[in-house]
């Protein structure tokens, strides 16, 4: 590619996509820190939960998906 | 790696000592004092003001996920930025097939008689298809105009790296454009 068509390329391209950051509408409309927190909160309530809780969890699901019979007898007992 | 090689200028040492300590009220400062640059370097890659706020989120938390790795002697904007570039990356690479332009393109500050709106839209449909990589490398150098050593920072690459891939972004969007019948 020579240099007149590169140059022709980046023409094409700055008119089809003129560029975002100058723009109005580019600045930040509303604070991000209480989504922030909000996604903070989320991860740590995840953290939370004990490793044994999403084992046994885990384990719950592998037995119910080898013994599908199984999936009444636990709805009985819960 | 070529980025962080300044001390970080803004903030306070000991906010960012406490920042990488796990401090929710260094981080807090951190983030209201940068969320405006993340979020407008990220605009610039994503151009979608929604998409760009989510990364922000997203941007931040990974941030916050890795304070210990950070080191308080280099800077944090050019940490948070390749942080940011790498959100922006992950989103092209999944949100890319299903994104749809929409029905009036941006006008260009100066138009060109000779571009038809239907040439824009060509030409940004292909653009949209080429790989992630080589498509932020072509948008932050050609389209936004950022200097090269930014972009090779953000990018964690090399400048002439930056330059490798915008030339094979421009030679992939001339292929595509001469495909559908379009000489430049």
């Amino acid at each position: 590619m020579n240099e007149p068509e590169q140059k022709r390329i980046e023409q094409l391209l700055k008119q089809s996509l003129p560029p975002v950051g100058d723009q109005a509408g580019a600045e930040l409309r509303r604070d991000l820190w209480p989504a922030m927190l909000k996604r903070l909160d989320d991860d740590a309530r995840l953290a939370a939960v004990p490793w044994f809780d999403w084992a046994l969890l885990a384990t719950v699901a592998a037995w119910l998906a080898f013994f599908p019979g199984a999936i009444p007898v636990l709805f009985y007992h819960l | 790696m070529p980025v962080l090689e300044q001390p970080s200028l803004g903030q306070p040492h000991d906010v960012l000592q406490q920042f990488c300590q796990g401090d929710l009220d260094a981080f807090e400062g951190l983030f209201r004092q940068h969320q405006s640059a993340v979020f407008g370097w990220i605009l610039r890659i994503v151009r979608d003001p929604a998409a760009a706020e989510d990364l922000t989120i997203e941007t931040f938390w990974r941030i916050h996920r890795a304070h210990a790795r950070f080191d308080p002697e280099r800077s944090f904007e050019a940490w948070a930025r390749r942080i940011a570039t790498n959100a922006a990356l992950d989103h092209l690479r999944t949100a890319r097939h299903d994104t749809e332009l929409p029905d009036n393109l941006a006008s260009p500050p100066v138009p060109d008689p000779d571009v038809s709106d239907d040439l824009r839209r060509k030409t940004a449909r292909a653009f949209q298809r080429l790989p992630p990589k080589l498509q932020v490398a072509a948008t932050l150098a050609l389209i936004e105009e950022q200097p090269y050593k930014e972009i090779a920072e953000a990018l964690g690459i090399s400048i002439g790296a930056v330059k490798l891939r915008v030339f094979r972004a421009l030679r992939l969007l001339r292929k595509e454009l001469r495909r559908q019948g379009i000489e430049s």
